[in-house]
């Protein structure tokens, strides 16, 4: 175990001027959370960047588990050695020699953050450059492509030298964005599109339509699944809003031509999305919708559909192609929950013939058949049974005992 | 008792009988049904193939439950062979593998498969060279034994991997019966695209094992009709032995951290004790052995007669394999070895677990040389 250090480098964090305290602790406090389950890490924040002591723990699992986290740009293991120019060069020999087993070129990459100290960063390379040189073989410098960079870091809590360098999820710091309420069907868009949201900074909560007995417990413990998954990348903990929808969806069956049924049943979810909105201070709605591959999903349905609410709808797969949604939901993990073969209530009404180029006109006057609409809808968001749900802690029996 | 035949089979673990007691009594229903109970039923078997995929460190759709060993291989080997033979019908297997692949190869042949069986040296290992000279373009699937189930022999998986590495269309499956749990592997590392393990082998019930198929892996079915275990192995689901198995799993590991240097120190013991008493030729190699494996021959002495002489004295050991000790005869595996007639008719295996004791290793070997020297005169 040569390694007793992580440095976790920001992203687009440095640019963004005043806000900057409040991001890097959002950032920070994620991190923590992230590494409790980890025994005794200790972390710190630095000027520009969070290092954290590993203390014996092995530091791929650890970095795996940061690479989960919006706002990271990379992150290396690293060697901690006093601002001592003669340990610093027989550190980075030995972290050179770690990284590159016989043969190879390299470069140094110093950086002096501690002006105090009295070796300058261009010193630096040519210093310990000329170091590692002598105390290798079969080993030789490439400042262009080098198999090897030897990044030292000078900073006035001691100096940290990395050899290997991982990239980290981008984006910005969770919860520097306000809040949007997510759609989640169940189907391999929506997780998708949550993740996405999430990348810029953005908290979401989850809003999931059921309608038992036409939709079974287990549609729902997938949404619930899902949701599991998500925590890994929101901070660690979500709530989801699992919305009783049967009475609805039944009233649409009898009032409403089966051709405008789904648009209906869209523009009434979309609804009740915004009202949830409100009531948890969420300032736009998030969904996997996505141009042109359904018939909820042609510019005429959204054209249809979109009206009834005037929060921002954000839609981040709206240009992708099926085959890059499920290319990310396998990277992040929901693309197996995703393809789970249990109905949702988006399958269960679903007319044989739903109108792709549906008018918004109709839909208006259609949905005015269902007279009670308002009240059912206010029915439905008062019933609302709220999870929260937390990223390594189950809310369902994971049969923990059993294993 | 001192039960030393742990390659044949282990002791249950009593968490791992309680376990299964729990799922029978609780969670009988068939996962596949659609009420609330089956549901319940899908969940945890959901949650068991979550577990085991964690501590194997795969994916959980990469995780096929079978009946245990035998059945892996033979869905490995013969789902490989069916399904890509229009590719090529040459396999790549070696000739010291666990009956139920060597059989499993001996049918392929059979059935118009051209099989290369590697030779072994004298230590049981595959020489990489050799395994380089005979890949063809037609060779679909590389299978062989981690850890030889008679002799304890380590083949170089690792070596082995890295050269399929350069032939990515060549299928590697591992038979790691013997050496889960014992000798480390890493799947994802070592290239290995299917791997059979089996419970009743690390204190789990007899009647469930697991195959790793690695994700894009395709492999024609040996059982069908019904769309379980992604539609590799059709047939109600054994919930219960798997929720065992993957306790079993889990407390073999934790094992595994803790008693590592124990089985080492027994072995040790074991290999010292036989060098001692004299007449004994040790068959497992030292320098490139499983930590729970010991074979032995002795010199001029039918290995039964001193098995059932350890049997009196509450003593278990065993021949050879379990699945082939009941032919007699010399072991297949130590004469492909070239150690032969004699010594490979008389090789006792003694296989130890995590709760053998150095004490139970010290008194095995005195009891066995109090055997030899009353045999002495009668053998003679």
């Amino acid at each position: 175990m040569l390694y007793d250090h992580l440095v976790v480098r920001y992203g687009e964090l440095s640019l963004k001027g005043k806000n900057r305290r409040h991001f890097e602790s959002q950032l920070f406090e994620t991190v923590k959370r992230k590494l409790r389950p980890y025994d005794n890490l200790k972390m710190a924040k630095l000027f520009d960047r969070i290092v954290v002591e590993l203390n014996g723990q092995p530091f791929e699992p650890v970095i795996k588990s940061l690479q989960d986290i919006f706002g990271i740009h990379s992150i290396s293991p690293a060697l901690r050695t006093e601002n001592n120019l003669e340990e610093i060069k027989k550190t980075a020999l030995l972290a050179l020699q770690d990284a590159m087993v016989k043969r190879g070129t390299f470069k140094v990459t110093g950086k002096r953050s501690l002006k105090s100290f009295p070796v300058n960063s261009m010193q630096l390379n040519h210093e310990i450059g000329g170091y590692l040189l002598q105390h290798t073989e079969d080993i030789t410098v490439d400042v262009h492509n080098p198999d090897v960079n030897v990044k030292v870091e000078v900073k006035d809590t001691g100096t940290y030298i990395s050899c290997q360098s991982f990239a980290g999820a981008g984006g910005l710091p969770i919860g520097v964005g306000g809040k949007a309420m997510l759609m989640l069907s169940g189907g391999i868009d929506s997780p998708v599109a949550g993740y996405l949201t999430m990348k810029r900074g953005v908290r979401i909560e989850g809003v999931h339509f059921h309608s038992p007995p036409f939709t079974s417990e287990r549609a729902k413990q997938k949404v619930v699944d899902l949701t599991q998954e998500l925590t890994r990348y929101s901070g660690g903990k979500i709530k989801l809003h699992v919305v009783p929808f049967t009475q609805i969806q039944q009233a649409i069956k009898d009032k409403i031509p089966a051709s405008y049924s789904m648009t209906i049943m869209r523009r009434v979810m979309l609804k009740i999305t915004e009202r949830l909105a409100e009531e948890n201070n969420a300032m736009a709605i998030a969904n996997g919708e996505n141009l042109g591959q359904v018939a909820s999903q042609t510019m005429h349905s959204m054209y249809a559909i979109n009206e009834v609410t005037n929060l921002p709808i954000l839609r981040p797969v709206i240009t992708m192609d099926k085959l890059e949604i499920m290319d990310i939901s396998q990277r992040i993990g929901t693309y197996d929950i995703s393809i789970r073969p249990y109905e949702d209530c988006c399958t269960i009404f679903l007319p044989s013939a739903p109108k792709t180029k549906p008018k918004r006109e109709k839909a208006i006057r259609f949905e005015k058949k269902i007279e009670n609409l308002a009240e059912l809808i206010e029915e439905a968001v008062q019933s609302v049974e709220s999870i929260f749900i937390e990223e390594g802690k189950s809310t369902e029996n994971t049969f923990e005992d059993l294993f | 008792m001192i039960y030393l035949d742990n390659s044949a089979t282990t002791k249950p673990y009593k968490e791992v009988l309680d376990t299964f007691v729990t799922v029978s009594e609780k969670y009988f229903a068939n996962p596949s049904s659609l009420h609330a109970k089956g549901g319940e039923a899908e969940h945890l078997l959901t949650q068991a193939r979550k577990s085991i995929a964690q501590l194997l460190e795969v994916a959980p759709t990469e995780i096929v439950f079978t009946s245990g060993g035998t059945e892996g291989n033979n869905i490995a080997i013969k789902g490989i062979a069916i399904q890509h033979q229009n590719r090529g019908k040459h396999l790549i297997t070696t000739s010291v593998e666990h009956a139920s692949s060597y059989e499993s190869f001996q049918f392929l042949e059979r059935q118009g498969f051209e099989i290369s069986f590697l030779k072994v040296n004298e230590k049981g290992i595959v020489s990489l060279e050799e395994l380089k000279k005979a890949i063809r373009p037609d060779t679909i699937l590389v299978s062989m034994l981690h850890v030889n189930n008679e002799t304890g022999a380590v083949q170089p998986i690792k070596g082995i991997g890295e050269i399929l590495k350069h032939h990515p269309k060549i299928f590697f499956h591992v038979d790691d019966v013997q050496g889960v749990g014992k000798v480390p592997l890493s799947l994802r590392d070592f290239g290995i695209d299917l791997c059979t393990v089996s419970a009743h082998k690390i204190h789990g019930l007899k009647g469930t094992g697991a195959l790793y198929v690695r994700s894009g892996v395709s492999l024609s079915a040996l059982f069908t009709g019904g769309e379980q275990e992604y539609r590799k192995r059709a047939g109600t689901e054994n919930v219960a032995g798997i929720a065992s198995m993957a306790k079993a799993l889990r407390l073999t590991l934790e094992q595994s951290t803790i008693n590592k240097d124990k089985m080492l120190r027994v072995k040790e013991i074991f290999l010292k004790g036989l060098d001692n008493i004299g007449g004994i030729d040790i068959n497992t190699p030292l320098d490139c052995s499983a930590p729970h494996i010991i074979n032995f021959s002795v010199n001029g002495m039918k290995p039964e007669v001193l098995i059932h002489a350890l049997d009196k004295q509450g003593i278990y050991v065993s021949t050879r394999s379990a699945c082939s000790s009941k032919q007699g005869g010399a072991s297949r595996i130590l004469l492909e070895m070239g150690l032969g007639e004699k010594r490979a008719s008389t090789a006792i295996r003694i296989s130890t677990s995590y709760q053998n004791s150095e004490e139970e290793a010290k008194k095995t070997l005195k009891v066995l040389e109090e055997e030899l020297i009353n045999f002495k005169g009668i053998m003679r």
